[in-house]
């Protein structure tokens, strides 16, 4: 009796298990966080709020002034001298390779701090030290703190202090569509897929 | 029963202080204290809770706990969860998820296993400790060698140095349970235990425990099918 009920038992907890680590995983698709987002972003495209922001020529933008356009947005902090430094260098290849749609107006590209202590001074060195084009380049941030949570909560990005007055960051190429979703996240070291994303949508 | 009664309630302050938010964040504030200490802890709270069950409680959870494999089923499906980068993510950043945390690791995984132990067979005491042995190494394995932060909320040397502490881990556990099968005591008792008892009321009756050095022949074991001279116990 007690050997079927523990088989009994047993088989409900298996099941039970197996259903609450497939709820856990989406479906055993994601086992990190940064993957859960992506899958989020691309089933569920969430809509991004329309924060202001304040740009590097110290000029008011955000989030609703930019809607009509697809967006490509990633997230730094200009004292960066690790990866993220090679992250701008990837948006400066993404403004010659998209020198078309930005020129037509369709698409833009946005740099976003998420340090307190970047201001317009730091962004506007920021692209310099990156060869900024001229256009279709803005860099940014948010005008308060309450904005810059809201905004890093909607973009899933996790900043942690790394001890050495700097952050590390799940850096990455968000792509926001002209309705203002943000529809796709692309790995920070891979420009072409964003490019080949936003391309494709725009050529019908 | 006094006893139990202080550890039970040894259980119940130590879940409460890894609850108090400045000890909870001193203790996820690196991947290597969240899943070396505070979840061990959690478990340990969890197990020594357990200790105070009420002995017809114990006898309903046995009915349907032979060998205690549905405990260890239980345990091992909620460590799983727990092991999910993902899961120690959100317990970080999710109240709720919190809370699962600190119920299920203490209770579904120390409290469960508190109440299995004594009744796994020797084989599958191994199993559980072989496996545990390989996790370790499985785990630690892949923190050290991942290019990439399996975290959100860690950094690349924290995973690296829990990958370093798991690989020592896996080998302590690895010696330790080498060590049990060459000197460690001969107990037939946790096998017989719950053959002989089932059926029976009571835990406290008295069963045949072999003392260290002693030889047993196990009598003939028609339930479970295991047959042998002799067993030596992992407890």
């Amino acid at each position: 009796m007690t050997v079927l009920r523990t088989l009994l038992a047993s088989l409900a907890l298996l099941a039970a298990g197996i259903a609450v680590l497939a709820f856990a995983t989406d479906g055993f698709r994601a086992y990190t966080t940064e993957a859960a987002r992506r899958i989020g972003v691309r089933e569920h495209p969430p809509a991004v709020p329309p924060l202001a922001l304040q740009t590097a020529s110290a000029t008011r933008s955000g989030f609703g002034a930019l809607r009509g356009r697809w967006l490509l947005v990633e997230f730094i902090y200009t004292r960066c001298t690790t990866y993220c430094s090679v992250q701008g260098g990837e948006f400066a290849t993404l403004q010659r390779r998209l020198t078309g749609p930005i020129a037509a107006g369709n698409v833009v590209l946005l740099s976003v701090s998420f340090d307190p202590r970047d201001g317009p001074v730091e962004l506007a060195d920021y692209q310099r030290r990156f060869d900024n084009g001229g256009a279709g380049w803005i860099a940014a941030r948010p005008v308060d703190h309450a904005d810059r949570v809201a905004l890093m909560h909607v973009f899933g990005v996790t900043a942690v202090p790394d001890g050495l007055d700097g952050f590390v960051h799940n850096a990455a190429i968000n792509v926001v569509d002209p309705a203002g979703r943000l529809v796709a996240v692309f790995d920070w070291d891979d420009p072409l897929a964003a490019v080949r994303y936003v391309t494709r949508r725009l050529t019908p | 029963m006094k006893s139990t009664g202080h550890l039970c309630l040894a259980g119940a302050i130590l879940w409460a202080a890894l609850a108090v938010p400045l000890v909870r964040h001193a203790l996820e504030s690196t991947m290597t204290l969240q899943m070396l200490v505070q979840l061990p802890l959690l478990g340990l709270a969890g197990w020594l809770l357990a200790q105070a069950t009420p002995a017809r409680l114990r006898r309903v959870i046995a009915e349907w706990n032979h060998r205690g494999i549905s405990g260890l089923l239980l345990a091992s499906l909620t460590s799983m969860v727990w092991m999910l980068p993902r899961a120690m993510d959100a317990a970080l950043d999710d109240p709720r998820v919190t809370l699962a945390k600190f119920l299920s690791v203490a209770l579904l995984i120390g409290a469960t296993i508190a109440l299995s132990w004594p009744r796994m067979s020797f084989v599958v005491r191994g199993v559980f400790l072989v496996e545990l042995t390989a996790t370790c190494f499985r785990l630690g394995w892949l923190y050290l060698i991942s290019p990439v932060r399996l975290c959100s909320n860690y950094l690349l040397d924290d995973q690296q140095r829990l990958g370093e502490y798991l690989l020592a881990l896996g080998a302590a556990i690895a010696l330790i349970l080498a060590w049990k099968l060459m000197w460690g005591r001969i107990d037939t008792a946790s096998t017989d235990r719950e053959d002989s008892q089932s059926g029976q009321t009571n835990d406290g009756d008295t069963r045949h425990r072999l003392g260290p050095g002693e030889h047993s022949t196990l009598a003939l074991d028609a339930e479970s099918g295991l047959h042998g001279p002799r067993q030596r116990g992992l407890s």
